[in-house]
């Protein structure tokens, strides 16, 4: 139990030392920990136990990094979940591989600031120019009322510093002219060999027949801008606490 | 005279095996898996050409009442279909009208191992009997009038692994068969039944044993657990009396180190004597496989010119991304070029053996896990002389091996396989298509229906689709090309330009079957298989 409580404070420092970030050389050792230990249950994605996804969360009983770090020394009783007795290095590094939703190659934050975060997303960032969180917001960009469900924290990161390098090609903005010479742009929700459905951005669901087209492209460059230099690194790290957050509600 | 009529009708109500062998003549029927001893999948009726295939309407619908997907090729005699649907039930219906007159649900064991779910691709006839293989891994000869049981008899041990897929083949007095499982370990082969008995009558190991031919292929124990499965109706050459087999992937399915040798007789083509089951050749394409390639495609017999000579050739479009032509009666190489982009071997060598340049670890493999193509039938028209391919286009990924302990019925991949993303996070077109909304789109994958000169393996055309396609080809002597594909969407194109004539939207399911084409009272049916329905097309009257 000693113990324990040695390793939280000792993981709170560091957090504090590296304001917020997980060093990447940490996240990697923690891969190794993760492929020696945990990776016969919750398999390579971390999805190999039934309804937990250690990458995206929630997990009620680890909501905070010491809580985490408690949870793996006393495992769950009762359930599949062992104690587990770890050197402290490998009990930082593991929980920095979790909590960078497994992204070995990257530098990456959840340890910001959500609220200060959201202020940045409503203000200066913009983002609700062309995002849309509920009810607030447009259609431009995708809907990132629930994005915290099914990107990682790191995929956030990357998107905010080279959104056209991290762009999903389903989110590839396109441009539709008709035979009447109506120019269309959007985004597409869904599409196949005949036939494409948008949102515009002004949110109207408008379905075309590719054949009744007179032009079609699919552009590979995000209208989003790099916050790379726009953001401080404390800025950044507070929006992506914000947007890594947003669960939506569940339906 | 009507005595005399009646008489006939009746012989010709039943496929005799004289009718299984001139199938290409009476085709109204649909006899066998591929139509055709051949495997070529085309059809001589020409009422449905080019003008008119726009005036198709849809004639009926069959209701699946089973999820989930449905890989069923139906057979046609004399206005009757046989169709299964999964997990192993057989229905006898009206093809005209689509109404049922029975179905026989056969009651296995629940237990059954099959990697990729309960599924059935079909049944062969022979007389008045149809045959089907089960997922426990029993063959069972049915009355085809009224459905009822005539034998069952078991032909492996489901526990292990074993599985039918495949729509049995019936040659002359014997229904050949062959075992799926090649995920589980299993040592595969293939076996003949007496028809009337169901009493064994040979059996084929694809895997041999210590001291047989091919057995300097292994080494140690690993033969025992080697793969080798079928899962794909094979062909038959009735002049040559030769059956035609593709063989499945070595076990474990990625880990090559642990079964050094090229590991005959996976990945392979064989050719069996019908009567004995006595191996005449084989050709290996993928010698000590790591990419779970199985050559379970199926083996198309063509007789056409080679260099200007007559010839009996057996073509093959492989999972590993090459197309390869060879001599049916030795089983010589004669030809064989990519199809898709391959990275996995430099080429071919004088022999067809593939020039092997794996990649280090971490490097990304061209084709990926699925391959260039798979079980999807392929078609041959004798008339455009062209060779129809589905194809997975462009696709790639990173192979992983890990070693494997084998343990009898339990899975044995030793690795794994993760597919390229177009970007980071980005979807990856999922190996079954789970719903209507493709969010991988064509960035990730996409598929097309490739058109091959098989004298040269030029492409002729390419039919681009935006996701990818597991359904099979049917081509027809008004040069018409039938296929489906994952978007729900059954397609005629012309067959000798890839140009799209006529569509119908089937509602955004998978396609995962082929079509065929059939006749009654004058009128041309073609029938496809979209998600859980069967759905029937004539010309409008």
């Amino acid at each position: 139990m000693i113990h324990s409580i040695t390793i939280v404070i000792l993981v709170l420092i560091l957090a504090q030392d590296h304001s917020g970030t997980y060093p990447a050389a940490d996240v990697a050792g923690g891969a190794r920990v993760y492929a020696a230990l945990c990776i016969g249950c919750h398999g390579p994605t971390g999805t190999g136990v039934g309804g937990i996804d250690l990458r995206l969360g929630p997990l009620p009983r680890a909501a905070t990094d010491p809580a985490l770090t408690a949870l793996l020394a006393k495992g769950i009783p009762g359930t599949g979940m062992p104690a587990f007795q770890l050197k402290p290095d490998d009990v930082r590094t593991l929980v920095a591989f979790i909590r960078s939703g497994f992204e070995g190659n990257t530098t990456t934050a959840v340890a910001g600031d959500a609220s200060k975060g959201k202020a940045i997303f409503e203000g200066a960032g913009r983002c609700l120019t062309c995002h849309r969180v509920s009810a607030t917001g447009r259609d431009v960009g995708p809907d990132l009322t629930d994005i915290g469900r099914t990107r990682t924290p790191a995929a956030i990161q990357r998107s905010l510093v080279d959104p056209t390098g991290s762009m999903v090609p389903i989110n590839r903005p396109v441009r539709a002219v008709k035979r009447d010479g109506t120019i269309i742009t959007g985004r597409r929700l869904n599409e196949d060999t005949y036939t494409v459905q948008i949102v515009t951005g002004e949110g109207q669901l408008v379905s075309l027949v590719k054949a009744e087209l007179r032009q079609w492209s699919v552009d590979t460059t995000s209208p989003m801008p790099s916050y790379k230099d726009t953001l401080g690194p404390d800025e950044l790290i507070d929006l992506v606490a914000y947007v890594a957050s947003l669960k939506g509600t569940r339906q | 005279m009507t005595v005399l009529l009646a008489a006939l009708l009746t012989l010709a109500a039943q496929a005799a095996p004289e009718h299984l062998v001139r199938a290409a003549d009476q085709p109204r029927n649909w006899l066998t898996y591929s139509g055709t001893y051949s495997g070529q999948r085309y059809s001589t009726l020409a009422q449905i050409d080019r003008t008119n295939v726009k005036n198709l309407e849809l004639k009926w619908l069959l209701q699946n009442q089973v999820a989930g997907p449905w890989e069923s090729s139906p057979l046609v005699v004399d206005g009757i279909m046989y169709l299964t649907q999964r997990p192993n039930d057989v229905i006898a219906l009206d093809a005209r009208t689509g109404r049922i007159f029975w179905i026989y649900k056969y009651t296995g064991s629940p237990e059954f191992k099959a990697c990729c779910g309960a599924n059935n691709r079909g049944l062969a006839i022979l007389g008045g009997t149809l045959f089907m293989g089960t997922l426990d891994a029993h063959l069972v000869a049915l009355d085809a009038k009224s459905g009822r049981v005539l034998w069952n008899v078991a032909v492996a041990e489901f526990s292990h692994g074993y599985s039918i897929t495949l729509a049995p083949l019936a040659v002359k007095d014997k229904v050949i068969i062959g075992v799926g499982g090649g995920e589980y370990g299993i040592r595969g082969f293939i076996a003949a039944y007496d028809a009337a008995t169901g009493k064994e009558a040979w059996r084929f190991n694809t895997i041999p044993s210590p001291g047989e031919p091919g057995s300097e292929t292994w080494s140690g124990d690993a033969w025992k657990s080697g793969g080798g499965s079928l899962w794909v109706t094979g062909t038959y050459d009735p002049a040559l009396n030769l059956t035609y087999w593709g063989i499945g992937n070595p076990g474990p399915d990625f880990n090559a180190a642990q079964r050094p040798g090229d590991n005959l007789y996976t990945d392979s083509v064989v050719a069996l004597d019908a009567d004995t089951g006595k191996l005449k050749w084989h050709f290996q394409f993928t010698p000590n496989d790591r990419y779970d390639w199985d050559s379970t495609q199926v083996p198309v017999l063509v007789d056409a010119n080679w260099k200007g000579t007559p010839a009996k050739l057996l073509m093959l479009a492989n999972r590993n991304g090459f197309f390869y032509v060879l001599d049916r009666t030795s089983g010589a190489f004669l030809f064989g070029k990519p199809f898709v982009k391959v990275n996995w071997a430099s080429g071919l060598d004088a022999k067809g053996r593939p020039i092997q340049t794996p990649q280090p670890p971490g490097a990304t493999t061209w084709p990926g896990q699925q391959g260039g193509t798979s079980w999807y039938s392929p078609s041959y028209s004798p008339r455009t002389g062209l060779f129809y391919i589905p194809t997975w286009e462009d696709v790639s990924g990173v192979f992983t091996s890990q070693p494997a302990q084998y343990q009898p019925g339990q899975n044995y991949w030793g690795g794994n396989y993760r597919a390229t993303r177009p970007a980071p996070d980005a979807p990856v077109a999922p190996n079954i298509r789970r719903g209507p909304i493709n969010n991988w789109t064509d960035a990730a994958s996409h598929g097309a229906v490739v058109a091959l000169d098989p004298q040269t393996g030029e492409r002729k055309w390419t039919f681009r689709m935006y996701d990818l396609t597991d359904a099979g080809i049917l081509t027809t002597a008004s040069d018409l090309l039938f296929t489906g594909g994952r978007e729900g969407y059954f397609q005629a194109l012309d067959a000798r330009t890839g140009e799209l004539l006529w569509k119908s939207s089937l509602g955004s399911a998978q396609i995962l079957s082929a079509p065929i084409t059939y006749e009654i009272e004058g009128k041309q049916y073609v029938t496809i298989i979209c998600g859980n329905v069967m759905a029937v097309y004539g010309l409008r009257e």
